[in-house]
């Protein structure tokens, strides 16, 4: 490589000689005309590189070690979100690795504030927008407890409630094949991903109405029941699933370049996980079989029959291995969750909480049913009051504070909700898997090599939403 | 509107038998006296009190501007035995194993089936150490950590540094929470006992502006590095400008009517 032709060799002699009284480049060893100039400051010798190679750069005698920093992101070589990584490398071997966060924050926390307890679902339901279902669900745990009603929720309503939560992690679990696939140069295991998991969208927006982001469930329960269809079409998809699995297993599971990437990369054991807050397939892949809905049971996932996948090897294809396997699992309650539907209402029987609409689909998009609004305008005031009331004032809550866990295709995913017995919420924490997760990239990548650190991001599977709120 | 509120001089009513709730608008909510905070408390909990489906109590008029006055998040020591086993086994193994518990936590709150120690922050560390590791308590993981503002706070130590462990051994989960005033938030960092605390504590330091010392590199997390002021404070403003839509005009979401 030859230095630059285009631009000026005016050299950094003339330019900082009468600017700077530390900066004597006129001490630098060499003659060439494109000679670094530098200057000793205190942690060191800084050198203005205009261009050149680097053993031009550094000069004779100079036996410095080729340690330089790279800046990679914001914008994230994959789909995870707006990550930075600040890597230290020395050849190829990353030395140090420092993570950037906060490019995605939102302030979901503080506007949740200032709106009442059910509005605050909707902006919540954005934070891990792969996993919005589990926010929306932990969420509206902890208002349940606050409130004490957690033991009237409807039957029907916690059924469909792990049914739409297993679909999720189905799809949430595929976005990381497809992503973390292409990210490794897969280009099939990403079309692979993202055709099956637009299967599972197509079933929650028969489901909720929406792709993502869905609002569905609810302080006390769901928005609104399963239409019509809902279980032959879910049906078909338990049929067609396991196959698209195998699939998956037989593209990739004993390819060599896939394992090459994979195998004994990035290992961090349970020990480290744990200090290092990581819970989730990262865990189980470090051979704890740490799942929340197993050793911390909540919305009745003791009574459903699944096992929790681990593998012991703690390394990327572990976590690759225990992601599919719990695919599968999940299949496994959904299943279940069909065989438990039984009629019955799907939002708690309090009028003073269970929010006031009939949704219906009418010729201008969904919205309340025509009977409802004959009710409330036409026979019952106190319908009306009650809808009037709820909708724009919402409902207190009483004093306190919880904390509630859920378990996340990433980890615990747990709330810290404060009431201060008004009718919004004091305070919303998110603690999101990612987040947590995320701290353990350097324990992951430092004293790998630079292609390694791609996998190591991809395998701890981050969504920068729920990362920066 | 009542006429209390109305009172140009609204300290002056503060300590009268019908003046707790009085002086809603005049002097904000920084501005109150402990004694005042005192007294809402002490109505807030009065039994008699009339309120309506709704909660909401006094007047009647719910234009946002009459008596309505939330109620203070205060909740009052619990008794023991809590009347939760797992709880009592903590609290009891906690007891034998750290013998200065009765100057390191404040107040023990059992409310809802979770357990919380306020706890002072000098003895922050002794404790957080014993609870990861004394074979009877193994709080292993520490799950979360997020700080809290109230500005009300009855101490006077608004903000709050709320710590969830889990102690995966024995399946139970505890609160640790330790309150700072504003004049001084610092507190002992976490992570020389769970290295987890790195990033939350940075975050609760981003948002709230709770100093934790001892940390290896308390910088802003969330926000930019330049950024003035602590965004999650109850006084920082949530931003936001009115919208037209179809000729009315729509405040923003902190200038809107608050039933709380």
């Amino acid at each position: 490589m030859t230095p630059s032709s285009t631009s000026t060799p005016h050299g950094p002699r003339a330019a900082s000689t009468d600017q700077h009284d530390e900066f004597d480049a006129n001490q630098a060893p060499g003659t060439g005309p494109y000679e670094a100039g530098y200057a000793e400051s205190a942690s060191g010798r800084v050198y203005t590189v205009t261009g050149g190679d680097w053993e031009d750069i550094l000069g004779a005698g100079e036996q410095d070690d080729q340690r330089i920093v790279v800046n990679m992101g914001p914008q994230h070589p994959s789909t995870h979100g707006v990550l930075r990584l600040v890597l230290e490398i020395e050849g190829e071997t990353v030395i140090e690795t420092r993570l950037v966060i906060g490019y995605l924050h939102t302030g979901i926390e503080k506007s949740c504030e200032y709106r009442n307890w059910t509005q605050a679902v909707t902006f919540l339901t954005r934070a891990d927008y792969l996993s919005p279902l589990y926010n929306e669900t932990a969420y509206c745990l902890s208002v349940e407890k606050l409130l004490g009603i957690t033991d009237q929720i409807p039957e029907r309503a916690t059924v469909i409630r792990v049914m739409v939560m297993e679909l999720q992690r189905i799809a949430s679990h595929l976005v990381w094949l497809a992503t973390g696939g292409m990210e490794l140069g897969a280009t099939t295991a990403m079309i692979f991903g993202f055709r099956e998991r637009e299967k599972v969208l197509d079933l929650l927006e028969l489901i909720t109405g929406l792709r993502m982001n869905h609002a569905y469930v609810r302080p006390g329960g769901l928005a609104q029941d399963l239409p019509d269809g809902t279980e032959r079409a879910i049906r078909e998809f338990l049929v067609d699933m396991p196959k698209r699995i195998k699939e998956y297993h037989k593209l990739l599971t004993g390819q060599p370049i896939w394992k090459a990437r994979m195998v004994d990369v990035n290992v961090l054991d349970a020990a480290g996980c744990i200090a290092l807050g990581v819970t989730g397939p990262v865990l189980r892949a470090a051979g704890l079989p740490w799942d929340l809905r197993k050793t911390m049971p909540y919305c009745g996932y003791e009574t459903y029959e699944f096992d929790v996948p681990t593998a012991l090897e703690a390394d990327s294809f572990a976590r690759y291995l225990v992601r599919l396997e719990e695919m599968t699992e999940s299949l496994k309650i959904v299943e279940q969750c069909l065989d438990r539907l039984r009629p019955g209402p799907v939002m708690v029987a309090d009028k003073k909480i269970a929010w006031p609409a009939q949704l219906s689909v009418g010729a201008d998009g969904m919205g309340n049913s025509l009977d409802h609004i004959r009710k409330i305008m036409g026979t019952s005031m106190e319908a009306l009051i009650h809808h009037f009331k709820l909708v724009t004032e919402g409902f207190r809550v009483p004093p306190g504070q919880v904390y509630t866990q859920i378990e996340s295709p990433r980890g615990e995913l747990g709330y810290h909700v404060v009431s201060d017995g008004g009718t919004r919420p004091f305070r919303v924490h998110v603690r999101d898997p990612s987040f947590v997760n995320l701290q353990a990239v350097p324990a992951l990548t430092e004293g790998g090599q630079v292609a390694d650190v791609i996998v190591g991001v991809a395998s701890v599977d981050p969504v920068l939403g729920g990362v920066d709120r | 509107m009542s006429g209390d509120a109305q009172t140009p001089n609204g300290a002056g009513n503060h300590n009268g038998a019908n003046g707790a709730h009085g002086d809603d608008g005049a002097n904000g909510d920084d501005d109150r006296g402990v004694g005042e905070l005192v007294a809402a408390e002490a109505a807030s909990r009065r039994p008699d009190r009339q309120r309506d489906a709704f909660g909401a109590g006094g007047t009647g008029d719910t234009s946002g501007f009459g008596r309505l006055v939330a109620p203070l998040p205060v909740l009052a020591d619990s008794e023991r035995p809590f009347g939760d086993a797992a709880a009592d086994a903590v609290y009891d193994t906690l007891e034998r194993v750290f013998p200065q518990l009765g100057d390191a936590v404040e107040r023990v709150v059992f409310d809802r089936g979770e357990l919380t120690l306020h706890v002072r922050r000098e003895d922050l560390l002794a404790l957080s150490r014993t609870l990861r590791d004394d074979p009877g308590l193994r709080y292993e993981l520490l799950s979360s950590l997020s700080g809290v503002d109230y500005p009300d706070d009855l101490t006077g130590r608004r903000l709050h540094s709320v710590v969830h462990l889990t102690s995966m051994t024995h399946r139970r989960r505890l609160r640790v929470e330790v309150s700072v005033g504003d004049d001084d938030p610092t507190m002992p960092s976490l992570t020389s006992v769970w290295p987890t605390a790195d990033w939350h504590e940075r975050e609760a330091y981003d948002l709230f502006g709770i100093v934790y010392t001892g940390h290896p590199g308390l910088t802003r997390i969330m926000m930019p590095d330049d950024w003035v002021g602590h965004p999650q404070r109850k006084d920082y403003p949530l931003g936001g400008i009115p919208v037209e839509y179809k000729g009315a005009t729509v405040p923003p979401p902190d200038e809107r009517r608050s039933y709380s």
